[in-house]
């Protein structure tokens, strides 16, 4: 199974390698040319407002969104969970998202780099105990809309914020199961393709 | 965790910046983060003096204007400027060369922060002694406020072809290594087992144009800095976007031709070959 790594930038590596170790054949995304052949799509961690210009100047935020509304199966972490939401809060005035899960994603939520910290989290759905959960400068989920799934939080201040969500092919997590070596949101995303 | 923002910035662009509104040009062009300076490496090498760390008020004025990463440069050895760093929340710190260096011998003990730290290398025995100290990302020097290349290439080159020499290294051969780099041998072992260091490694020193980036990234560096290059050229709004686009595409030469065009005039840059040895920068740190 081929799956794309959105390779604009970010932690893109550290998704195909885990990727890979589960049995799926990782391939890296620059351009709209890169997608064809492509069953599934990760939009790894980086800088969300990087990634938006780059995927407006490679062609490819039409190609993936085409690629979406027919239904591709993705899996967003970090700032892939603000890229694939319906609506970026705290964003840069001219950051695009492709509203392939309805949620309304804020940046930098927890604040900077200094406040960036690790948790372990239980995820609905995921056998064997907590995930050991990276959080850096991480958004999360402000308002859920209908048809998608919580499958895990986590308080942001006083308030439980949601920071895994599925809605029918499409994933994200506001952390980095990429990092911590942990591979079951992975393979979650990939026994429903 | 420190590690990890390392690993979000990869395949990005870091920009100096010396005001609020040079923060934004380099948000709107695809920063992945900023670097908040008093003065760029070209005018610190123009002006002289001290180079010290700024003034907190310039990082927070950049700090308010910016979503993206907000970097800043403490001395060499200088634990008390890193402390004022970490207490305004910035993001990164870079221990710098660029800057006046406070200690001949000492460079921070990284462990003692919670911030991550960035540190120069000029080759892997530096890399390796500076993550033994605790720095979660290593950059090449390179020859900061040049514009020329030419040294960045060779600290890239002499620290990646000794990455790849040191993998065909045997089990005894590995103490050789560890005796002829300075370096701890648990992280020339670790070196020579995976192949890459233990932290992200990114270039700097002299990124003028993109061809520069796209050379270094084809060289081995995972993301790239650009200090004086940009807000000391001609239009640097065009010329961050192209170096953005050329780091991204850099194994691309249609799309690295595409965006190199009509950039207007590039920083006008010393040749490194030209420089009197006290006047380099890349020799401070130990």
């Amino acid at each position: 199974m081929k799956v794309g790594v959105l390779a604009l930038q970010g932690d893109v590596t550290e998704h195909a390698t885990v990727l890979a170790g589960l049995g799926a054949h990782p391939v890296e995304v620059r351009d709209p040319a890169d997608l064809a052949g492509v069953d599934a799509l990760v939009l790894p961690g980086g800088e969300s407002t990087t990634m938006s210009l780059l995927l407006e100047s490679s062609g490819l935020h039409s190609a993936v969104a085409a690629r979406l509304d027919e239904g591709m199966p993705a899996f967003g972490t970090c700032a892939g969970m603000i890229l694939l939401g319906s609506e970026v809060l705290d964003g840069r005035r001219d950051q695009r998202c492709f509203g392939a899960i309805d949620v309304s994603v804020r940046r930098n939520a927890f604040g900077r780099q200094l406040q960036s910290f690790e948790a372990d989290l239980d995820v609905a759905g995921l056998e064997g105990g907590p995930m050991r959960a990276v959080f850096i400068r991480a958004p999360v989920v402000e308002r859920v809309g209908e048809g998608v799934e919580v499958l895990a939080s986590t308080a942001v201040g006083e308030v439980e914020r949601p920071v895994v969500c599925r809605s029918g092919p499409v994933l994200v997590a506001a952390f980095h199961p990429e990092l911590a070596g942990d591979p079951r949101l992975h393979q979650l995303f990939l026994s429903k393709l | 965790m420190k590690r990890g923002l390392a690993e979000m910035l990869r395949g990005g662009v870091i920009m100096d910046v010396v005001t609020a509104e040079q923060a934004k040009v380099a948000e709107d062009a695809g920063a992945v983060a900023v670097m908040a300076l008093e003065r760029v490496p070209a005018d610190i090498r123009a002006e002289g003096g001290v180079a010290r760390m700024s003034d907190p008020a310039l990082i927070e004025a950049i700090q308010e204007a910016v979503t993206v990463p907000v970097m800043a440069k403490a001395r060499i050895g200088h634990f008390a400027e890193a402390q004022v760093l970490e207490a305004l929340g910035v993001d990164y710190v870079d221990e710098s060369e660029v800057l006046t260096p406070a200690d001949f011998q000492h460079h921070i003990d990284k462990w003692a922060f919670s911030v991550p730290f960035v540190c120069g290398a000029t080759n892997l025995g530096e890399a390796l002694r500076r993550i033994s100290e605790g720095a979660a990302m290593i950059r090449s020097k390179g020859e900061a406020g040049t514009g020329d290349v030419s040294q960045a290439v060779t600290h890239l080159r002499s620290i990646v072809g000794d990455i790849r020499r040191l993998t065909q290294a045997d089990g005894a051969e590995v103490y050789g290594w560890a005796k002829s780099l300075s370096a701890p041998v648990e992280l020339v072992r670790e070196v020579a087992e995976t192949g890459r260091l233990p932290v992200p490694l990114f270039c700097a020193g002299g990124i003028a144009t993109p061809a520069d980036a796209a050379l270094v990234m084809q060289l081995g560096a995972e993301a790239v800095f650009v200090g004086s290059g940009i807000f000391k050229s001609g239009d640097p709004s065009r010329r961050a976007r192209a170096i953005v686009e050329a780091t991204t595409h850099y194994r691309d030469p249609q799309i690295v031709a595409k965006v190199s065009r009509n950039l207007g005039e590039p920083m006008v840059g010393i040749q490194v070959g030209q420089m009197a040895a006290e006047d380099r920068l890349a020799g401070r740190g130990w």
